[in-house]
């Protein structure tokens, strides 16, 4: 990690209030180097691999796009997105007020009614395929960006978020001129303007899960960020200029949530899609009742990973260290429940603790780093309170020893066994890298307790029986299963949740027909 | 009044019931009831209320309450997990046999009809396509994976499928002007979906649902998969919706003004929610022909259940 900040990045920390209050202002913003159990001098020790930020410009202050221009908010207002890694202010991003995002709807409606509608759909198919090409150009600008602006791991932001941004783009660009194939017998028709609001833990892959179906499927966008992590879609918003794509069909407002609740709620937004927490999912959808509005919701979840005993049990540990600390676990699908079998438990456990005292936790930009930083201090906050509340609550806590950085929002890996499924660990969603353990002892109490949720987004079975998997599978009540994986995405694999994790489906021709109507 | 046929003289019967001669018989009025569970209770509220009927007299009509309305979701949360475990084939069977005995039964369906005002033509050309429609539904059920799931290809190692499921426990309310077709059209799509049905019957015109009731008593659909009841929707209503064992909620016959609430409900637990389509109205010829026959019935109640496997040793 450079030891040096750019001095705009001082500037604006002057100038600013910081959102964070939890250190002393430290003259050079370093991340420590990831450390984990193992000890500096022993032979697994690494030395520190950072990714260089050189490619990166990252500009002092960002507008919104609208009409295919950078435009200042109407307010004038400002908000600041920090580097959860070091607490250090990155840029000044636009507060978008209700009228910046009347502004933009207005765009995209005259986009959607001259430009895109009336566009061969193969010349549709031809910018969504410009677009892959740009993102796959630029994936490591895009993948310093994320890991900068979101905390995640470089590793994860480059071999995961950016290639599969560009994999949507260059699958759903496919789809543009056959969308009648999409619907057989039936006319496919778009739906005018969408509006879009999507989460903080995947920033640049929400963008693209929305925005190329979208795209393909004819309609216009108007896209709200989350407020802490706005650099990729500003980004992106570069690439749409460089594709030269029409202005306005696609349009990013950035501002707080009520800016995104103007958006989906105007009149002339045919389509809502949402991915974020149920409880704001359930305030946008009465929000929109009976407005006639198509709705699509990606919600929490509370997946189990379940162990059987004749699983492989060194693979289930890495799926299940995969499933809960990918991302720091801020991940709607992660195996935030570990289902293990009574009769290995004892050993499987050891082992997942052996696992977890090697992950290295730390610099998001070193490219050893296991587990990044946590996305901002509020949600640092959720997380030390649903794991003191386990604590409180009688769970047994353990994690690894390993230093942390200093600076920065970061949080040591967390096992909980002695769980009761009354727990509020093993009942909500927690966002962090926390995973609360249960035993059981059949294959139905293991279905039971898998099932007892209110989500219903993923699962996981680990067992070498293959029928069981298929039995298992099709027991639970989940939009997602993975049979000895886990957290695996693509975008030809649909997407989505059962129950209060919401409805509609993103990725494949399932996640295509959300963003039509057919007649 | 014309010749009696030798058999009618023997039973000493009025040729018709219509007669104004004393000697007339006296009609044995049927008591339109809920079906629950796949009983005929009454409502627990004891209310019935009378509804006219075009040709003279009146029915009464059970008058569905909150309770009742609970005591079908407890039910038909019961009915859901075998419906959905029956084979595809067999579920398309189930709802074959359904049409076989609404065949029977059409004098019946006319009459009905007829009875809430509709021409006979209209109410046998109505009864037909009901029927039909029905037929419709029952070929979907093996067909649903192959059109609507898939396997994906994915860019890496795994083999990697997607397939519907049903939801779960559906409640409906049923097209108001079009109260045979219209409720086999979007009950149909529930039932072939895999789900169960909790359905708010046409308030103006309710006897085809309570024929229907009657005629599903009698087919091999299982108790609880259908419950049919009839009541003021505007009373039901915003204790159906906020019914948090609902998981989606069919809207296709929800009066306008009473859209906002509905959804409002639905939305509080993250219900599914169908809906007419924008422009379509309300009205008795709604699902003829072609219009009826759409699948947005049953795919607004599937899940797709994506699962990964990894290829290899």
């Amino acid at each position: 990690m450079p030891s040096d900040q750019s001095p705009k990045g001082a500037a604006l920390r002057r100038t600013t209030a910081r959102a964070a209050s939890v250190t002393t202002p430290a003259p050079a913003a370093t991340v420590a180097p990831a450390s984990s159990g193992l000890a500096g001098s022993s032979p697994w020790a690494y030395a520190p691999a950072p990714e260089s930020r050189e490619i990166v410009t990252i500009r002092q202050r960002y507008g919104l796009f609208i009409d295919g221009k950078e435009r200042a908010p109407s307010g004038g207002e400002v908000t600041i997105t920090y580097n959860p890694a070091t607490e250090e202010p990155l840029a000044e991003i636009a507060k978008g007020t209700p009228a910046d995002a009347d502004r933009a709807i207005e765009a995209a409606d005259r986009a959607y009614r001259k430009v895109w509608s009336k566009l061969h759909p193969r010349e549709r198919a031809k910018y969504l395929y410009r677009i892959s090409r740009i993102l796959q150009e630029r994936s490591r600008e895009f993948a310093v960006t994320e890991t900068m602006d979101s905390g995640k791991p470089i590793r994860e932001s480059r071999d995961v978020d950016v290639p599969l941004a560009a994999a949507h783009f260059w699958y759903y660009a496919g789809w543009a001129d056959k969308l009648e194939y999409a619907v057989p017998g039936r006319r496919p028709e778009a739906h005018g303007v969408v509006g879009q609001v999507i989460p903080w833990n995947f920033p640049l892959l929400m963008l693209a899960w929305k925005i190329a179906p979208a795209l393909a499927a004819g309609n216009t966008v108007v896209l709200k960020p989350a407020s802490t992590t706005p650099l990729t879609a500003l980004l992106f918003a570069d690439v749409c200029r460089q594709a030269e794509l029409p202005d306005g069909v696609v349009n990013i407002v950035t501002g707080p949530g009520s800016t995104g609740m103007s958006i989906v709620t105007d009149p002339r937004v045919a389509k809502v899609a949402f991915t974020g927490s149920t409880s704001v999912g359930v305030t946008i959808a009465k929000g929109i009742a009976g407005q006639g509005k198509g709705l699509t919701l990606e919600l929490g979840g509370k997946a189990a990973n379940i162990v059987f005993e004749d699983a492989a049990l060194d693979q289930a540990v890495e799926g299940v260290v995969n499933g809960i600390f990918f991302n720091q676990g801020e991940v709607c699908c992660a195996g935030s429940r570990l289902l293990v079998q009574e009769s290995i438990a004892e050993e499987f456990l050891a082992r997942l603790r052996d696992r977890m005292s090697m992950l290295r936790i730390g610099d998001p930009m070193d490219k050893n780093t296991d587990i990044g930083a946590i996305n901002s201090k509020a949600q640092m906050e959720t997380i030390g309170e649903l794991v003191a509340s386990g604590v409180s609550e009688g769970a047994q806590i353990w994690q690894p020893a390993c230093d942390l950085p200093t600076r920065g929002w970061f949080f040591r890996p967390t096992l909980f066994t002695n769980v009761a499924q009354s727990h509020r660990i093993a009942r909500e969603e927690i966002f962090g890298p926390v995973l609360a353990t249960i035993t059981f002892r059949t294959v139905a109490e293991a279905i039971e307790k898998a099932n007892n949720t209110a989500y219903g987004l993923s699962a996981g079975i680990w067992t070498e029986k293959g029928s069981r998997i298929l039995q298992v599978a099709s027991a639970i009540k989940a939009g997602v299963v993975w049979a000895n994986t886990f957290n695996r995405f693509d975008p030809t694999a649909p997407f989505g949740g059962y129950k209060e994790s919401g409805y509609g489906r993103e990725g494949g021709m399932q996640g295509l027909h959300a963003y039509l109507r057919s007649s | 009044m014309g010749k009696k046929s030798k058999r009618a003289e023997k039973l000493n019967l009025p040729m018709t019931i219509e007669s104004s001669e004393g000697s007339e018989r006296l009609e044995v009025r049927r008591t339109a009831k809920l079906y629950i569970g796949g009983a005929f209770p009454r409502s627990e509220s004891g209310r019935s209320r009378e509804v006219q009927l075009a040709k003279g007299g009146v029915a009464n009509i059970a008058g569905g309450s909150r309770k009742d309305l609970r005591e079908a979701v407890r039910v038909a949360r019961i009915a859901a997990e075998p419906w959905a475990a029956r084979t595809a084939m067999v579920r398309g069977q189930i709802l074959y046999r359904v049409a076989e005995l609404m065949e029977g039964r059409a004098a019946q369906f006319r009459d009905d009809l007829i009875n809430h005002g509709a021409s006979k033509s209209d109410a046998a050309a109505e009864v037909s396509a009901a029927i039909d429609r029905m037929v419709w539904y029952a070929g979907w059920p093996d067909k649903l994976s192959a059109v609507l799931g898939g396997t994906n290809p994915v860019a890496s190692s795994h083999f990697v499928f997607t397939l519907p499921e049903p939801t779960g426990v559906i409640a409906t309310i049923a097209p108001e002007a079009s109260p045979l077709l219209g409720l086999v059209s979007r009950l149909g799509g529930i039932l072939a979906g895999g789900n169960v049905a909790i359905v708010l019957a046409s308030e103006s015109a309710p006897l085809p649902a309570v024929t229907l009731a009657e005629t599903l008593a009698v087919s091999d659909v299982p108790a609880g998969v259908v419950n049919i009841i009839t009541a003021r929707r505007a009373e039901l209503l915003p204790h159906l919706v906020r019914h948090a064992d609902i998981d989606g909620y069919d809207l296709w016959g929800c009066p306008d003004e009473l859209l906002l609430e509905a959804e409002q409900g639905a939305a509080e637990h993250v219900a599914r929610v169908a809906r007419r389509p924008h422009g379509v109205r309300d009205r008795a010829d709604a699902f003829d022909g072609e219009r009826g026959e759409r699948i947005d019935g049953i795919t607004a109640f599937l899940e797709m259940k994506t699962v990964w496997h990894p290829i290899g040793s």
